[in-house]
């Protein structure tokens, strides 16, 4: 939309600022009181200029809140997350759009349901399995009996159980089911030509080297944009590792220690330790959407011919 | 080298026939060129032939095996497509030697026959850049490059050069007919285009409504169409096709009580018949008011050719168009007198559309 008219023009140039100034300030306190000494900081009103403390309360922080061991499980589980999510929403995706089997739309609304249905809202189920994964087929043999006819046969009782509480694998698995990344890749797989598929069958290539190499190199961008979304998402879990790790020590990651930071009740108020921590731990999803922006509004917006 | 047997092949979609039994000998080396209006079914015959749609009755061999349950990879079959089909995000080099990767061959080999391939179709200069950077002409002979390089059995073609413009169809034309001498591979084609037919087929199959109408050399579908359809379908401008009857004394009647002398149709002017009777335009010449059996018609209007032009008339009722030689000016409204070459007239049955042979 191309309008020329100077009070238009004024009138956008007023609601950008005014939406930036909004989401930059706070960033600016954090900056600002991180920088700041105890005395500083507990000046009523505050400063909005930046002091010569960030350097110390930075190591104050990272050192108060464990945050080395802390930041490597945080990356361990967010690049997990989205590795995993990444892969299964491909190849869900891949089985919806490109085979013709009868369950395909039960398969994808399924799918598609479960966007009504994120981990919060099924958080104490989800925790049950993770205490024992193989808690559904646990039950599916005593249901049918298998288990009580197994134990009548051979003596042995039947008991499943694998364990994911305070482990990586708990931390990533449950988190990635996504039905944003499926439905994001359907719609990318539908705008590819059926003639392509069809190509790469004359030329003698499986359905798996189709997706290998020609929907995988085709979807970089997409995959790129969709990896910045789960890595932001999964490194700002907050719920379900608070859960599912008793562990904090070893299993920890920094987003939780973000309380850690939060002074005491009757402990002493410095705020810039607890600002620099917020400042640390806020950085590596930063870095990320400054590096993929580019990659990432290319492949949710256009795509390249 | 292969033979393509069709033997009573039938599609259906759900419920819905979509081709009705065909019957086809394809015999080895030979260019077939399969010619209808779309929705006959000649894209989904090729395709069936490819192995990318599934045989719903009969069977399909090539080289004497039933194919019916094959992959398309182990059909012998390559297949240049209507959008080209290439792969956007591979070089012309790679899109050229994907099926050879796929085989695992080594990459010494590869490219010595990917090489090979884009000499034959001076596509060298272009082989790392990406389809996105090349022509519609360039773009189409890198998919054939990417046909032949397998060496197949044979070639299959589904409409290829329907996105590009009519220069380039010309070129592309004889660039098929080259190829297709030099290796000498069995070749189906599949086009809508009359002319494209006319020119590259050895043999033609016409379809329709998901029935083979006719099959034959391209000069025997034009010269002798075997039903009404061919005969309105085949040749540019179409055949003047006439409904009528012959009367008592075995003239032809048509239109609003007009009358052709058809003495030549001898044997089969049974008076009452109901027939469609058709001459081409290049059939149908002006003649003077006094020849004997001159069709009086009144002129419509005159389509410029260049070389000749086309009379569109009236002759009671019923449109009939010649070609003509003269360079003289006609007005729409003038009366003219024409008369139909004796050797030129072809008899359908009104009822099925069949010919009638005399």
């Amino acid at each position: 939309m191309i309008e020329r008219s100077p009070f238009f023009d004024a009138l956008t140039y007023a609601v950008m600022i005014i939406g930036l100034i909004l989401v930059v300030i706070p960033f600016w306190v954090v900056i600002v009181a991180a920088s700041q000494s105890l005395q500083e900081v507990s000046r009523v009103p505050i400063s909005l200029l930046p002091s010569d403390q960030l350097w110390a309360n930075l190591s104050e922080a990272w050192a108060r809140a464990d945050l080395g061991p802390k930041m490597l499980n945080s990356f361990i589980v967010a690049i997990g997350v989205t590795i995993g999510k990444i892969t299964l929403a491909a190849m869900s995706a891949f089985a919806i759009v490109f085979f013709n089997f009868k369950a395909r739309m039960i398969c994808f609304w399924l799918i598609f349901i479960t966007l009504m249905l994120p981990l919060e809202v099924r958080i104490v189920p989800t925790y049950a399995i993770a205490a024992n994964a193989l808690l559904p087929f646990q039950v599916i043999l005593d249901t049918f009996g298998i288990s009580w006819l197994v134990q009548a046969v051979s003596g042995i009782q039947v008991s499943l159980n694998w364990n994911l509480l305070n482990s990586y694998t708990g931390l990533i698995l449950p988190l990635v089911a996504t039905a944003t990344g499926t439905f994001l890749y359907r719609q990318f797989f539908m705008t590819i030509p059926d003639e392509l598929a069809e190509a790469s069958k004359m030329d003698g290539a499986s359905a798996m080297e189709f997706f290998r190499d020609v929907l995988i190199p085709l979807s970089r961008t997409n995959m790129l944009a969709l990896a910045t979304i789960m890595f932001v998402g999964s490194w700002n879990q907050y719920l379900w590792p608070l859960l599912i790790t008793t562990d904090r020590a070893n299993f920890g990651t920094v987003v939780m220690q973000l309380k850690a930071l939060i002074p005491a009740q009757n402990g002493t108020p410095d705020w810039n330790v607890t600002m620099a921590g917020a400042l640390i731990i806020m950085l590596p999803p930063l870095l990320v959407v400054a590096f993929m922006q580019r990659w990432f509004v290319r492949g949710l917006i256009s795509r390249d011919k | 080298m292969a033979q393509i047997t069709i033997k009573g092949v039938k599609k259906n979609y759900a419920k819905t026939a979509v081709i009705h039994g065909v019957d086809v000998n394809i015999e080895a080396g030979e260019f077939v060129v399969i010619l209808g209006p779309s929705g006959c079914g000649k894209s989904t015959l090729l395709r069936m032939i490819a192995g990318l749609e599934e045989i719903s009755g009969g069977e399909i061999a090539i080289d004497g095996t039933v194919v019916n349950q094959l992959e398309p990879r182990e059909r012998g079959c390559a297949m240049v497509f209507q959008n080209y089909a290439l792969y956007p995000h591979m070089t012309v080099r790679q899109n050229i030697g994907y099926s050879l990767k796929v085989a695992k061959l080594p990459k010494a080999e590869r490219d010595a026959r990917v090489m090979k391939v884009a000499q034959s179709v001076s596509l060298e200069p272009f082989l790392d850049r990406r389809p996105g950077e090349l022509s519609g002409g360039q773009r189409q002979r890198v998919a054939m490059a990417r046909a032949m390089v397998r060496e197949p059995k044979v070639f299959l073609f589904d409409e290829p050069f329907s996105n590009l413009d009519a220069k380039l169809r010309v070129a592309m034309r004889a660039e098929v007919r080259r190829l297709h001498r030099d290796l000498g591979v069995t070749s189906v084609f599949v086009t809508h285009d009359q002319t494209e037919a006319m020119t590259l087929a050895d043999k033609l199959i016409i379809m329709n409504a998901g029935n083979v109408e006719q099959i034959g050399k391209p000069t025997e579908v034009y010269n002798n169409p075997a039903s009404r359809f061919v005969a309105d379908f085949i040749g540019s401008p179409a055949m003047n096709l006439f409904e009528g009857e012959f009367d008592a004394e075995g003239q032809f009647m048509h239109g609003t009580g007009g009358k052709m002398n058809v003495s030549q149709l001898n044997g089969v002017r049974v008076p009452g018949r109901k027939v469609v009777l058709g001459v081409r335009p290049e059939g149908v010449r002006r003649t003077g008011a006094d020849t004997h059996g001159a069709i009086p018609a009144v002129v419509d209007y005159v389509e410029e050719l260049g070389a000749s032009r086309l009379i569109h008339a009236d002759a009671n009722g019923s449109r009939i168009v010649a070609l003509d030689n003269d360079t003289a000016e006609i007005k729409s409204g003038t009366p003219v007198h024409l008369s139909l070459a004796d050797s030129a007239l072809h008899l359908f049955s009104l009822e099925d559309g069949r010919r009638i042979s005399h």
